[in-house]
């Protein structure tokens, strides 16, 4: 498998390029927020009317994984749509397409703070997931052990360029934004800094995973 | 002929003035219902635009608003009332005058709206938000004229084709609204009249008496100036000793970096210590605004400034201007010369420093083309859609409308008179629905469609549209500020790339000081001062422009000449050189020279396209040798040439310049093309499509929720016809891309293609090596270069 290996308290976990996370020993594919349905909320607030094709191809590359993976369980770590209402008003196609992915596998929504409730596309609707040492879960809770979490968006920077990252140290895991329509929070931010350790990592995602020290300026 | 009446006669006649014949004219043409005055700096063009309107308000018989008026920048509203208030004050005129610019006050705004001076001064942006309250009608209602200042600069930016759209709608509220334009010296006045008229009518020129020719000249230096490079910093003895014999001088440059490194140097050379100050657009308003009172003030006596001095704010007793580095556009030089010596009749005093060798023949073209009055342009297209589709927006803000009304609108201002009504209806299209390929938002329309009549689904919608008018899209930047415990001292802003590549303890300029980066807070670069250190250099995007057309054809017809007396010994020295070692590039030919150097085969390619053109040329011309196996490895561009290296000799380096070969390339390079997401940034923010702005927390680009980028990519991908897309196209073949200049020089030079094969470097080609700003060729580099970044920082930090 393409990607960077680790281990999360005795889990060996590969943070895939794609920014999809995988556990092999469970059959296990999480994803972090894929703000499914942002352009429908945008437009319906009075907002800007974005390009209406993020779904499909937030879809397509989570189809890509879920191909290259197998997974027996698809975990959504929450903000999985951008509100209720955009989950009601994805429209027939996005819908096709999403059931067409969770057939055959137990499929999983924890819970975000975008996301609360449970939604009528079917699937397994959980505040968070213990499978194992493992605990999923949308928030990082701070001196938790084995957490997989998402939430932050992080991403990182190495010289001009600045992805969606992974960030790893031995006690949690925190997923990069899997969305189309995504920003990001830099690894250098306080929130970031406080909950991760010493020598935590930053694992770029792009054609590789490519994994960087997340302090490197040696100040703090 | 008008009677000027008594009381403005005995006043003209108190000061010993006459009044000026062009403003006579204006007076004596004030039904006129568009004119264009052209007239020198210093030729009393603001006086001669108000005088109508004065005279007219003098028997206090007219109620609310009469006279508009409006300027590229707030500073010349507000400097403008403040002139004006003199005379009406010593006339006794019965007039209110208030100026509503971005920086007015709120309640000061509000005010405005209930109870309108009789003279409003204000900005393209500020009208624009006006006409989109529903009250609009009323606070226009019986609006005489219209005075739009410095017309010239507005006729070459979006700001100005929104104007026209905004003046259009200001005659269908106010039919019988008079406009005058008031504009510098231009190369084209018949092209700003049609920008101005009100369509189908026309618009009639009157023209001041130029004044005398300027007094304008090369300095020369005991040291010749460098190879390459822009800095102008050899030549700062000869300039202080210039500053020293004038009043005060205003030193221009082309960039702000430019301007920081040389003040840098002005400094530590300034041995008299001569009060000289900084003005940039990138330095914080505090220290603007310092610099600008001193001026008036007359405390300075140098101010070494950027374009943000360009327009006619009157800084006092300057008289002498110093453009520092090659002028690239005559028209440009010639309004900054107007800058000197703002009194009518008096020649303005310039000097030109060109940067480095080959800014000598540039400078010395520029030179001939001034005294030739020969000024240079480009002719601008229609009007641009992405404004046409905020328009609409803010039409819609002020009430519901009809798409036939305002198509017949719209098509009244000068740059959309040739809009078709199908490109209208893509725009309301766009502006309703979002105009995608796959229909999704029937529920959420932007805009309804109501008995015929467009409107807002969402009222509320109003405050986010008010929120985000206006065509000026600035690069990120983040501010600056001396680190203390107060939050500190700002000192202006960088990009926020530049801001990205700092680590603690790097050094840059900024505000002429040296200063060491700490950190980022709340959004903010800190720093502490750090004086003597070795400073890094600010990189701030400011626009580069590239050399006319008309300008590089002088250059080139100059190089054709048998000989140079005008030019310097060196510089003379240096073509003959050429001339002997390989050929001077021709008007109708093409020269490219192709040489061993440096252990890579070095191919020059003298275009005279401009830097921008030259730069896609170099961009479009490696992808075809990579094509042909010559394994290109960079290349570097400059206004005149592209020089490329690579492993192998191209033999044939004339079959790259295939026209139709080109233009394919061109099409599938442009698509994945930075600059053209650049360019996408621009137009989804004018148009609509990007808010920089939404209720509740004002944001950076930065923070805007993701990056344009995202969207470009993904409408590349399933909405390939999309309108944004096209608007973005047509923009960067015209701009950035500049593809127009090629395809200019492809025509010129119909196959006609010299090759000349050197043994090594020929002079004109040398100075191209030191040229800042190499481009390497992206293959599978940079995910290599990438991967072994990442290795040296995980070893490094001990954990590889």
């Amino acid at each position: 498998m393409n990607g960077f290996a680790f281990s999360l308290c005795g889990a060996p976990l590969i943070a895939l390029p794609s920014g999809a996370l995988w556990w092999s020993g469970a059959r296990l594919l999480a994803v972090g927020d894929l703000h499914l349905g942002k352009s429908e909320r945008l437009a319906r607030r009075g907002g800007a009317m974005l390009p209406p094709y993020e779904v499909h191809e937030t879809l397509t590359r989570l189809e890509a994984d879920i191909a290259a993976t197998d997974p027996g369980t698809v975990l959504c770590l929450g903000d999985s749509f951008d509100d209720l209402d955009a989950a009601a008003g994805l429209n027939a196609c996005a819908v096709q397409e999403l059931k067409g992915l969770m057939a055959g596998r137990e499929w999983i929504w924890v819970a975000g703070n975008h996301d609360p409730g449970p939604t009528d596309l079917g699937g397994t609707h959980l505040a968070e997931l213990h499978r194992g040492a493992l605990v999923f879960r949308h928030i990082a809770v701070p001196g938790a052990r084995g957490e997989v979490s998402g939430h932050y968006h992080p991403k990182a920077r190495l010289g001009r360029v600045s992805r969606p990252a992974f960030l790893v140290d031995s006690a949690r895991v925190i997923l990069p934004a899997y969305g189309t329509y995504t920003g990001g929070l830099h690894s250098d931010d306080r929130a970031l800094q406080g909950l991760m350790g010493k020598r935590a990592l930053a694992v770029l995602t792009g054609k590789a995973a490519t994994p960087i020290p997340m302090r490197r300026d040696g100040s703090r | 002929m008008t009677a000027l009446p008594p009381i403005f006669e005995n006043w003209f006649a108190a000061r010993g003035w006459s009044i000026h014949p062009h403003q006579q004219t204006l007076l004596d043409r004030a039904d006129a219902p568009a004119l264009l005055l052209i007239a020198p700096t210093g030729g009393g063009k603001t006086l001669a635009g108000f005088l109508p309107t004065l005279v007219d308000l003098a028997d206090g018989c007219h109620d609310g608003l009469h006279t508009v008026y409006i300027s590229p920048l707030k500073a010349l509203a507000a400097d403008i009332r403040r002139n004006l208030t003199m005379p009406v004050a010593e006339l006794g005129l019965p007039i209110r005058m208030e100026d509503r610019t971005g920086d007015t006050s709120h309640a000061r705004r509000r005010r405005q709206r209930a109870d309108p001076p009789h003279i409003l001064l204000t900005t393209p942006e500020s009208l624009a938000l006006l006409l989109s309250y529903e009250d609009a009608p009323r606070i226009f209602a019986g609006l005489k004229r219209v005075v739009v200042d410095e017309i010239h600069a507005l006729a070459d930016s979006k700001r100005g084709d929104q104007l026209m759209l905004c003046l259009a709608r200001l005659s269908a509220l106010c039919p019988g609204l008079r406009r005058l334009g008031l504009s510098a010296t231009v190369e084209d006045p018949d092209a700003i009249a049609r920008f101005l008229a009100d369509h189908p009518g026309r618009c009639e020129i009157v023209h001041a008496d130029p004044g005398p020719d300027p007094d304008i000249s090369m300095l020369q230096t005991d040291e010749p100036p460098p190879w390459a490079g822009g800095g102008g910093v050899h030549a700062i003895p000869a300039i202080l000793e210039q500053v020293r014999r004038h009043r005060t001088t205003l030193i221009f440059h082309n960039t702000r970096a430019q301007s920081e490194i040389f003040f840098h140097a002005l400094w530590l050379a300034n041995d008299d210590d001569l009060p000289i100050g900084i003005h940039h657009g990138s330095l914080s308003r505090e220290q603007r605004e310092r610099v600008e009172a001193a001026m008036v003030a007359g405390k300075l006596r140098a101010v070494v400034c950027t374009g943000s001095l360009d327009l006619g704010i009157d800084w006092g007793d300057v008289d002498l201007v110093i453009q520092v580095g090659a002028p690239k556009n005559v028209k440009r030089l010639v309004q900054r010369i107007g800058r000197a010596n703002h009194r009518y009749n008096a020649p303005s005093k310039a000097l030109l420093v060109p940067a480095n060798r080959f800014e000598v023949v540039e400078c010395v073209a520029a030179l001939e083309a001034v005294r030739a009055r020969a000024l240079d342009g480009e002719p601008r297209g229609p009007g641009p859609r992405d404004v046409l589709c905020q328009h609409i927006l803010i039409t819609a803000a002020a009430g519901p409308l009809d798409a036939d009304t305002l198509f017949a609108e719209v098509t009244r201002a000068g740059p959309y008179a040739d809009l078709s009504r199908a490109d209208f209806d893509a725009c309301l299209d766009f502006v309703a629905t979002g105009g995608y390929a796959l229909r999704a938002y029937d529920r959420w329309q932007r805009l309804k469609c109501t008995n015929g009549a467009w409107h807002l689904r969402d009222p509320r919608a109003v405050t986010r549209i008010r929120m985000n008018i206006g065509t000026i899209i600035d690069t990120e930047m983040m501010k600056v500020r001396l680190k203390n415990s107060r939050g500190g001292t700002p000192l202006g802003e960088v990009e926020e790339a530049f801001a990205a590549t700092l680590t603690p303890g790097d050094t840059f300029l900024i505000g002429g000081q040296v200063v060491r980066f700490e950190g980022l807070r709340d959004m903010a670069v800190e720093v502490t001062r750090r004086a003597g250190a070795a400073p890094r250099i600010a990189v701030f995007s400011g626009t580069k422009f590239a050399t006319s057309t008309q300008l590089s054809d002088r250059i080139l017809r100059l190089l054709c000449r048998s000989d140079w007396p005008e030019l310097p010994d060196h510089t003379a020295h240096w073509l003959h050189l050429q001339r002997q070692m390989s050929k001077l590039p021709q008007p109708d030919r093409l020269l490219i020279e192709t040489f061993p150097h440096d252990g890579r085969a070095q191919t020059c390619v003298y275009a005279f396209a401009g830097r921008n053109a030259q730069q896609t040329l170099g961009l479009l011309l490696t992808r075809q040798m990579e094509e042909a196996g010559l394994h290109p490895l960079g290349f570097v561009a400059t206004d005149y040439a592209t020089l490329i290296w690579g492993l192998e000799m191209p033999v044939d380096p004339a079959s790259l310049f295939d026209a139709q070969a080109m233009r394919a390339g061109f099409d599938t390079w442009l698509t994945g093309n930075a600059v053209m997401k650049r360019t996408f940034r621009g137009a989804a923010v004018i148009a609509g499509l990007i808010e920089r702005n939404t209720p509740g927390r004002r944001k950076t680009g930065r923070q805007a929720g993701f990056s344009s980028d995202i969207l470009y990519d993904t409408l590349v991908k399933y909405d390939p016809d999309h309108l944004l897309l096209k608007i973005t196209r047509e923009e960067a073949m015209k701009g950035l891309v500049d593809f127009g200049r090629i395809e200019e020089m492809l025509d010129r030079v119909r196959g006609r293609i010299d090759h000349v094969a050197l043994p090594r470097v020929s002079p004109l080609a040398a100075p191209l090596f030191l040229e800042a700003g190499r481009v390497p060729v992206d293959g599978t580099g940079q995910e290599r270069l990438l991967a072994e970044q990442a290795h040296g920082a995980m070893q490094a930090a001990g954990l590889g």
